[in-house]
């Protein structure tokens, strides 16, 4: 596995007329990897896969590829491979001829390039086809002729932009996978913007969250997920009960009437307001009172089983009602109207910026 | 609700058309007007060789305006639809105000234009880049000016929409697969819009098999399409009957080619 494709950002900005799309982005990403910018339409996730690919002129600041100075350089000598959202196949190609486009621009010889398509459709499964007319194929198969396409002339920089977005649900799971597998296999550094957590989640070695053209926080899907920076993303990637407290002298941090110990300590002064973030599957109702710390009391106010997993909304008298899942196995015997008490552990209790 | 449209066919269209079908057979008087006949001395004075060339000056001169018009108004109108809002706004306006142009405004404007007294080559002479002002009409060449001129609006129309719709990332697409901005316009952008260049080089074409002040005004008679006689016939000559035979005849030839163009067209389709 070659390592290139390695792509720095600095001090990245666009602005459209008075709108910052991108306000300062410094971003350093390992070749190799599978790279995603997730975050809520309107973040700025795909005007920054945009500057990478060229496609939009940054504002100020400046795109790096394996320590090549690229900001400048026009999108078709580049060196990358895109997918975008609307797959734009051209439509006056067949799928064959759509895969080739690539090779006949840059002038490779006919058997060559008749090999190389071979080569691609079946790597993505859909050998036989390449004299199909784009009209022909299904949503599936369209999507696979876009990634060969994009892959055709082994590119340096794969970009996918929402690639599966157009799929139904099941077929779209199916994909990811493929494309993961097919992206180890390449090891070819690929950045894909999404704004779907499962998809980040399924696919990625490194999730960059972004909100309002900023980056939130940066790292593998899981230690996003288990220690988020920020509320956002806590809020955004899976779901949260936010508890609102104030740091104590002793380290700890009170929420209402109860005392909290925290993951890894606490760093605020005291009579700071600290916002903690638990995830519903890491709290836990109990009937047992003497459960004190780091526990709040509340009335059930719902119970939702679905046979796979279930929540519990409780009334802590919180702003919102805290969530608590888990599987179905483990429940607790509580009903509507049940006085209980939610544990939750120190670990679990991950200090997140407001 | 078919019969709307087939009624307004009928009264606004067919019945016409075979009220000058029936006149192209009717006797002509001299110097008077004409009676209800069936003759062929009309047709009969068609089919001679002055007017069979006519008919392929007009069909080869409206055939060479169509393309004029769509190699200029098809990459006009693609980097129009691809300008910043303001500017593309203000372009397409001042190109659609050219359609409030009468045909005789637009003919007599392009003979000062370009003859010698108070035309462009003056601004040559005046430049040093020429000796003395020339008249540069009547010839052929103003003719196919004024023609494409008029039709040029229409032609932008009817590109207009589709272009519009163009999927930007279509190009875009080309574009991160290598093809410079030129190259993607040539590999994608007109191979996409073959059908509707293919539409607005037709409608040219008819619409300027039909124009007659152009070629009157700026040409010399030997590059007087055939619609020119058509008019002289009717208003001057008084000559109905012949001039209703060589509308239909007119009227047949452009069908004939409108059908030969779309032939090959659909050809060259299922070969690629």
């Amino acid at each position: 596995m070659d390592a290139r494709g390695g792509l720095r950002l600095e001090g990245l900005v666009k602005r459209f007329g008075e709108v910052e799309a991108v306000a300062g982005v410094d971003l350093e990403l390992p070749p190799g990897k599978l790279i995603s910018f997730l975050g809520p339409s309107g973040c700025g996730k795909t005007t920054m896969l945009r500057m990478i690919a060229g496609l939009e002129q940054p504002t100020e600041g400046r795109v790096y590829l394996d320590e090549q100075d690229i900001t400048d350089r026009p999108p078709h000598v580049r060196d990358i491979g895109m997918v975008f959202q609307t797959l734009a196949l051209f439509p006056h190609l067949s799928v064959g001829g759509n895969i080739a486009y690539g090779m006949r621009i840059r002038g490779v010889d006919g058997a060559k390039t008749r090999a190389r398509v071979e080569e691609l459709l079946e790597l993505v499964s859909l050998g036989g086809l390449g004299e199909r007319r784009i009209s022909q194929l299904s949503g599936g198969q369209r999507q696979r002729v876009a990634t060969a396409r994009a892959l055709a002339l082994e590119p340096r920089l794969f970009l996918l932009d929402e690639p599966l977005s157009a799929l139904d649900a099941n077929l779209r799971e199916q994909l990811q996978v493929e494309l993961r597998l097919l992206q180890q296999k390449l090891g070819i550094t690929t950045i894909m913007v999404t704004h779907d957590q499962r998809e980040a989640m399924t696919m990625s070695d490194l999730v960059v969250v972004m909100e309002s053209g900023r980056i939130e926080q940066v790292g593998p899907p899981l230690d996003v997920y288990r220690r988020p920076a920020t509320a956002f993303v806590a809020r955004f990637i899976g779901s949260t009960n936010l508890l609102e407290g104030r740091a104590q002298a002793n380290g700890r941090v009170r929420v209402k009437d109860a005392e909290f110990e925290v993951e890894g300590g606490l760093s605020d002064h005291e009579g700071d307001r600290v916002v903690i973030s638990v995830r519903p599957e890491e709290a836990h109702l109990t009937l047992d009172e003497t459960a004190a710390e780091n526990a709040l009391a509340g009335t059930v106010v719902f119970v939702r089983d679905l046979g796979e997993l279930f929540e519990c909304y409780v009334d802590c008298g919180l702003e919102q009602n805290v969530v608590v899942a888990g599987s179905p196995r483990d429940r607790v015997a509580v009903e509507q109207g049940d006085r209980v008490w939610v544990r939750f552990p120190p670990e679990a209790c991950v200090v997140v910026r407001a | 609700m078919l019969a709307i449209p087939v009624a307004l066919l009928t009264v606004f269209f067919l019945i016409p058309l075979g009220m000058m079908l029936a006149a192209s057979f009717y006797h002509r008087i001299s110097g008077g007007f004409y009676e209800p006949a069936f003759e062929l001395d009309s047709w009969r004075r068609l089919f001679s060789q002055v007017f069979i060339e006519r008919a392929g000056f007009s069909i080869a001169i409206s055939l060479l305006a169509g393309a004029v018009c769509i190699a200029v108004a098809f990459p006009f109108t693609y980097f129009l639809t691809r300008m910043k809002r303001r500017p593309h706004v203000a372009l397409l306006i001042l190109v659609l105000s050219a359609l409030s142009l009468s045909e005789v405004i637009v003919g007599f404007t392009w003979s000062v234009l370009l003859g010698r007294a108070a035309g462009l080559s003056n601004i040559l002479v005046w430049l040093g880049l020429m000796d003395e002002a020339v008249a540069y009409q009547p010839s052929f060449l103003a003719v196919l000016l004024g023609l494409s001129y008029i039709a040029f609006p229409y032609c932008v129309l009817t590109l207009y929409p589709s272009l519009t719709r163009l999927d930007r990332e279509v190009t875009e697409a080309a574009q991160t697969l290598g093809a410079s901005p030129w190259r993607t316009f040539w590999t994608v952008v007109v191979p996409i819009s073959r059908p509707i260049i293919l539409a607005g080089f037709l409608l040219v074409f008819v619409f300027t098999l039909g124009s007659y002040l152009i070629a009157a005004i700026l040409g010399r008679p030997e590059h007087w399409t055939l619609s020119v006689f058509i008019s002289d016939q009717a208003s001057f000559n008084a000559n109905v009957p012949f001039a209703a035979a060589m509308a239909i005849f007119l009227t047949a030839l452009s069908l004939i080619v409108v059908g030969i163009v779309t032939l090959i067209e659909s050809r060259t389709r299922s070969l690629a």
